[in-house]
């Protein structure tokens, strides 16, 4: 019966990196974290930036509105603390002016008592709901989901794919989700593909989780599944399988192409987590204010999962660690794909998934490519990083066009692969953003 | 609290594979081969094995002094090259000559076209075939190469390569040729010991098995269908130097395609030059032959066998 209903993955990319899986944080149960203060970001996500609709002084709840914009690709913003507004200021961390709404917690974390369930009958109700929730992919691209819900006329979304891979070592996070919220998730997944009429389900999980597989799989066999459309599907633990790309190739067979989104191909992709919340909000009006979130990296001597309200700053959540005091990077996200944090003061946004602290690590000194060709035969989207390297090194921006380094999905694999240990993904990032400017 | 942090791009890990790493690999895979070369050729081919590996250390050194060039001695990669000529070489070759030899292959074959990487021959072929080319006398004659010690004694008398002999009385039987109880150059005569270390880089997934299994599979193919004589087949596959060429100098990363498709076809090129070399040419071998033209095409290969990028539309 099981092996039936458990499904290997329809088309397969030919790659698969076997990466260190470190998820020591998988088994704990997640810890609540109540800062003194948060400082919410008025940009977390791709689209127009929010426009604060409190003020200096203000008092607000778990769950009050404090942001939003009128543009389409936005999703408004919502106080993670129940407090008192003190400042709303304007930092430049990365070279981008970024508002941000000071609030000092009262430590009561009193949720909105005007927060009431949210009545989904139709679609139309459902791309509200994911719009006022404040919504955004949660799996670390951050795209706002109400858009993901309601693609263009002339596609018809068919397939939900539920993302629970989690393919990036140390992370944990959507597995905890898993496991703690199975109610949420289960309940989310179901009104989707009810509301929305879906063919299918397709619930992804790479190997490596088995008790994230026997709880999905109840999930996947649940009574209301008459006409068995909700499915589990067995990844193998290799990376990067929860690529959005690769997903729905694994999941679906179809190729998404350059330029398009999920919708376009009926697919819609969405991470556990934002189910979760997504049903979370229904059941009860909390939008998404808290983020669970995975601790970890080789610095961090205790190790966890975090429930962290939005905002909070990472120096605050560091000071309550346990933390070998020789670290000299910390990451937000994994460490494959994770970006460095430029300033201790930089906060938990709606898409951190996980801050790993780590250690010096060994100098890594670029040789001399030796052509082994590992970076073309890693790369999942059939790229060829060594020569976009060349042409780089030659100043051949001609050739970045040709080289298709627009598909670069910046997962890191060719410079994880490459015994040179030279900064391929670095460059294809350099190479993708000439190509832009040149467009 | 540290004040200052480290800012670097993703990845930040990295897999533990070293260029160097892999060199080492090469080499332990050829340390049977090279023991048991210097066993039963004695102390000349020990002369002439040092003599390479320790000029082609020498040369690159030197380069990178005078050029002012990082020192690059610290990858290996010289050492492979040094050895893998020695081991190509008849075991009488004078000692100048391997030096030479070393010569072409760090100094002109290597790092005047850009060092590491940059090579479009592999070097250690393109200087066998200098010293084929110069020292034709030293290096082909029946007299430069030897009957091994362990079947007549200590003295060591001159012999022809095999490949010379067959049909001949004195055409050693194929369980010498596995084995390597025949003469030869120095490291290419036991295809059981090339087979191991071939073996052994496979599974530490230094090298892909495709160029060589295609590469002594057309050479096997091609010579039984122009002999219909499973004798024969195994005759010629196993002796000369295909074993080496096609498990350690086919397989270098920089002179060979990258894609699988292409290595297919490398390793299929290079059987088919070396067999019509061996059937009509005038060259008793033709294996360093047939890997050095591949070589040139490799760049050619990987283009057209590139593979398409996932997602892109299609063209027209």
């Amino acid at each position: 019966m099981e092996k039936e209903r458990i499904l290997s993955p329809v088309k397969k990319i030919g790659t698969a990196i076997k990466l260190p899986h470190s998820k020591t944080t998988a088994e704990t149960e997640t810890v609540r974290f109540n800062p003194k203060k948060v400082s919410i970001p008025m940009s977390m996500n791709i689209g127009a930036p929010c426009t604060p609709c409190v003020e200096v002084g203000s008092k607000v709840f778990v769950g009050t509105k404090i942001a939003f914009s009128d543009a389409f690709v936005s999703a408004p913003i919502h106080s993670s603390v129940s407090g008192t507004v003190t400042a709303i200021t304007s930092r430049d961390i990365t070279g981008n002016k970024i508002d941000y709404i000071e609030i000092e917690s009262d430590m009561q974390n009193e949720p909105d008592p005007n927060l009431k369930p949210f009545e989904v009958k139709t679609k139309e109700d459902l791309i509200s709901a994911a719009k006022e929730c404040g919504l955004v992919g949660l799996g670390g691209a951050g795209f706002p989901t109400h858009i993901k819900l309601n693609p263009p006329k002339e596609t018809k979304l068919d397939t939900l794919v539920v993302n629970a891979a989690e393919c990036e070592p140390f992370l944990t996070a959507d597995y905890r989700e898993c496991m703690e919220k199975y109610n949420d998730v289960l309940e989310g997944i179901y009104l989707i593909k009810d509301i929305l009429e879906l063919e299918q389900v397709v619930i992804c999980v790479e190997s490596n989780k088995p008790k994230a597989i026997k709880k999905l799989f109840e999930m996947a066999s649940d009574k209301r599944d008459k006409y068995d459309k909700v499915k589990l599907m067995r990844l193998p633990s290799s990376y990067p399988q929860g690529a959005e790309k690769v997903l729905i190739y694994s999941a679906t067979g179809r190729v998404l192409p350059l330029g398009k989104l999920p919708g376009d191909i009926g697919c819609l992709v969405m991470n556990v987590t934002s189910i979760g919340t997504l049903y979370r909000f229904i059941k009860s009006g909390m939008p998404l204010t808290h983020k669970r979130v995975t601790v970890d990296g080789d610095a961090v001597l205790t190790p966890k999962n975090l429930l962290i309200p939005i905002g909070t700053e990472i120096s605050e959540i560091l000071d309550t660690l346990e933390i070998a005091e020789t670290y000299e990077k910390i990451l937000t996200g994994g460490p494959m794909m994770g970006t460095c944090v430029v300033d201790k003061s930089a906060v938990v946004e709606k898409r951190t998934n996980g801050i790993l602290v780590l250690n010096p690590q060994k100098p890594i000194t670029a040789t001399p490519c030796i052509r082994c060709g590992r970076c073309a035969r890693n790369c999942p989207l059939g790229l060829t990083p060594a020569k976009v390297e060349a042409a780089n090194r030659v100043g051949n921006s001609d050739a970045y066009a040709e080289l298709n380094v627009n598909l670069c999905m910046e997962c890191g694999s060719c410079s994880y692969v490459c015994p040179a240990k030279r900064p391929l993904t670095q460059i294809m990032r350099v190479a993708k953003a000439e190509l832009r400017r040149k467009k | 609290m540290k004040d200052s942090l480290v800012v670097s791009s993703s990845p930040h890990i990295r897999h533990r594979d070293t260029t160097s790493g892999i060199m080492l690999d090469v080499i332990i895979a050829l340390i049977p081969a090279t023991v048991y070369g210097i066993i039963i050729f004695g102390i000349s081919a020990a002369a002439v094995v040092c003599t390479c590996v320790l000029s082609a250390i020498v040369f690159e050194f030197l380069w990178n002094i005078i050029l002012k060039k990082p020192q690059s001695v610290g990858d290996f990669s010289a050492i492979v090259t040094g050895l893998l000529l020695g081991l190509n070489l008849p075991p009488k070759t004078p000692l100048f000559v391997a030096a030479i030899g070393s010569f072409a292959a760090i100094i002109v074959v290597k790092q005047m076209f850009g060092g590491l990487g940059y090579n479009f021959v592999n070097p250690a072929i393109g200087a066998r075939i200098v010293l084929l080319v110069s020292f034709p006398t030293a290096m082909a004659s029946a007299g430069s190469y030897l009957e091994p010690i362990s079947k007549l004694g200590v003295d060591t008398v001159s012999s022809a390569t095999p490949l010379m002999l067959y049909g001949k009385e004195a055409a050693p039987s194929l369980k010498s040729l596995f084995f390597g109880m025949n003469s030869g150059a120095i490291g290419e005569t036991s295809a059981f010991l090339l087979l191991l270390g071939g073996i052994y880089l496979v599974l530490r997934k230094v090298i892909n098995p495709i160029i060589p299994v295609s590469f002594i599979g057309t050479v096997a193919v091609m010579t039984y269908l122009f002999s219909f004589n499973i004798n024969e087949t195994l005759y010629f596959v196993l002796s000369g130097g295909l074993f080496l060429g096609a498990i350690f100098m086919a397989t270098d990363y920089v002179t060979s395609p990258t894609t699988n498709l292409g290595k297919l076809v490398f390793g299929i090129g290079c059987g088919l030059i070396t067999f019509v070399i061996r059937k009509w040419g005038n060259l008793p071998e033709g294996v360093s032959y047939s890997i050095i033209l591949m070589n040139i095409l490799a760049p050619q290969i990987d283009k057209l066998t590139r593979r398409k990028p996932f997602g892109l539309p299609k063209e027209g």
